[in-house]
């Protein structure tokens, strides 16, 4: 590989692992890292993963950022929006997304941000985050890893639940893997708290503690791992090979 | 049997505080031309449940609704919906903030003729915290798990796009999802869709057709003959989402009044023409992912 390795690269491949051992369910990657992410799983890994054609189809490979020849796409089964709930709701799945706020308890937000009555940014709504994290496992991506995106004590609408409510999920909540331009973390320290688990190149503890709203766990300071040269083949040649994913952090 | 309507005896049929459902998801298959012959009507105080698109944006710009009960309001590809946004920020509007499936159970409830169905979803969030009127119920078996009773969510009105239908209301919707417009239809008091095509009964295709007809006619009042009716959302197959206008729609939360002299205020006809004719609409191509 002549290129240098990019921040986008580190964080595919690091968020890929979300997927790892997880069988034959649902990959749903929202979002240009994520998607990327789910499809290196795929091409890798976890070759049993259902994929949807990112509207209504699961195809048989990965569809590859930027446009596409569709006519081209194996077409192996039916996702609409109506079987998409069914499924999460029978747990067979296992999405990434990107929240705008999450807090200590592994809460998340992409409601509203401030008041409630009046917020001062409207967002989406809660969108499918109730059901997600109370029927399935989650992963997250953050690319702004901040004391505004983790944040001090609680999210301002709490869109998917957290840790502390497991037991209202019969069994099904777990946030897997967080994955941030910052490093590679879980909420699987004594107590559900945030842990780190591997930082990025040129990142420090410090900076990963300056930056998050709420105490973090030191697990690990090691280096993230580096994307194989094969992850970074399927990468540029097959999922990306217009560079979309450079637009995430200006490289 | 002819149940064939206009756009102005759709809106005859509305009054001010009824409850409306409007089929399609975000920016996709919503019908639009009903829509913006709602906005030039005097009815207010609506209450909408949406998987909501411009749809929203649109009458929450001119202030027709009351109460939105929703889940997500986003143009898909512009994430987030100016228009929903400043309501939203300026409290204008109520709002009954669910997650998308709790939606769904609502709609299906109210279908069903059931007063609530159980559901986990919501469960540990601040839908629960903003909605005090959700209830819980307890499983009467061994596990006795506490759960939420998702109202019904009854609709006077529900308002659909489809792309073929005939006069008796044999609806089509050729599009691979249909989204959840069949449980709008089946939990509304009446249903008036708005359709691409309408053909013969012979037209509809026999068996092959059929398969696209996704509720049975007796849910259907009124039959809108609608071509384009979906602009500026897309109706599958026949053509996308138009970006660039909903990029203008967008940009026109700032000030309305030049979106609104450009677009609205006109027959339907003269809206298409308006856009470019319906030969510009239908080669907007399909959106890919």
């Amino acid at each position: 590989m002549s290129e240098s390795i990019s921040l986008a690269e580190i964080c595919i491949s690091s968020s890929s692992k979300a997927w790892k051992g997880e069988g034959e369910i649902l990959a749903t990657g929202i979002g240009l890292i994520p998607r990327i992410a789910a499809g290196l799983a795929k091409l890798t890994h976890n070759p049993d993963l259902m994929m949807t054609d990112g509207e209504t189809y699961l195809i048989s490979k990965p569809a590859p950022m930027g446009k596409r020849d569709i006519s081209l796409d194996q077409v192996e089964g039916y996702m609409s929006y109506s079987r998409v709930f069914e499924n999460l709701w029978g747990g067979k799945r296992h999405a990434m997304v990107t929240p705008t706020q999450i807090d200590s308890f592994g809460q998340t937000n992409i409601s509203a941000i401030g008041d409630y009555g009046s917020p001062k940014v409207q967002l989406l709504g809660v969108r499918g985050f109730p059901g997600n994290f109370i029927n399935h496992k989650n992963s997250i991506f953050i690319p702004n890893h901040s004391v505004k995106t983790f944040v001090k004590g609680k999210v301002d609408m709490v869109s998917g639940m957290g840790h502390q409510n497991k037991k209202l999920s019969n069994g099904k909540f777990e946030i897997k893997l967080v994955v941030t331009n910052l490093g590679v973390f879980d909420f699987n320290a004594e107590n559900n708290n945030l842990q780190l688990l591997s930082l990025h190149p040129g990142v420090s503890v410090d900076d990963v503690i300056e930056n998050t709203g709420f105490d973090v766990i030191i697990k690990s300071d090691e280096p993230t791992i580096m994307p194989t040269s094969d992850e970074l083949t399927c990468i540029r040649e097959v999922l990306d090979p217009q560079g979309v994913r450079n637009s995430i952090f200006g490289e | 049997m002819d149940k064939i309507v206009s756009h102005k005896d759709v809106v005859d049929q509305l009054s001010d505080g009824m409850t409306i459902g409007v089929g399609g998801w975000g920016a996709r298959r919503k019908p639009m031309s009903l829509i913006r012959e709602i906005c030039q009507s005097d009815i207010k105080d609506l209450t909408v449940v949406s998987y909501g698109g411009p749809d929203v944006g649109l009458l929450c710009a001119h202030k027709k609704i009351k109460k939105l009960i929703f889940g997500f309001v986003s143009l898909d590809m512009i994430p987030l919906e100016s228009h929903f946004r400043q309501a939203r920020q300026k409290n204008e509007i109520e709002v009954m903030e669910l997650d998308e499936g709790m939606v769904q159970w609502g709609l299906r409830a109210a279908a069903m003729n059931l007063p609530f169905l159980p559901t986990r979803v919501g469960l540990g969030t601040d839908v629960l915290t903003h909605n005090p009127e959700l209830e819980y119920v307890t499983s009467p078996y061994n596990d006795a798990e506490k759960l939420v009773a998702m109202p019904a969510l009854k609709l006077d009105i529900a308002l659909i796009h489809v792309n073929k239908s005939d006069e008796k209301g044999n609806t089509q919707i050729i599009g691979p999802d249909p989204f959840f417009d069949e449980l709008f239809a089946r939990a509304a008091c009446k249903t008036f869709v708005s359709s691409e095509e309408v053909v013969s009964t012979q037209e509809l295709g026999g068996k092959d057709g059929a398969i696209f007809n996704r509720f049975e006619r007796s849910l259907v009042t009124g039959v809108l003959h609608a071509p384009c009716g979906a602009h500026p959302t897309s109706c599958a197959p026949s053509y996308g989402f138009d970006i660039e206008h909903l990029k203008e729609y967008s940009a026109a939360a700032k000030s309305f009044d030049e979106y609104s002299t450009k677009y609205l205020n006109k027959t339907h006809q003269e809206y298409i023409d308006s856009i470019g004719g319906s030969e510009t609409i239908l080669n907007i191509p399909l959106p890919q992912f």
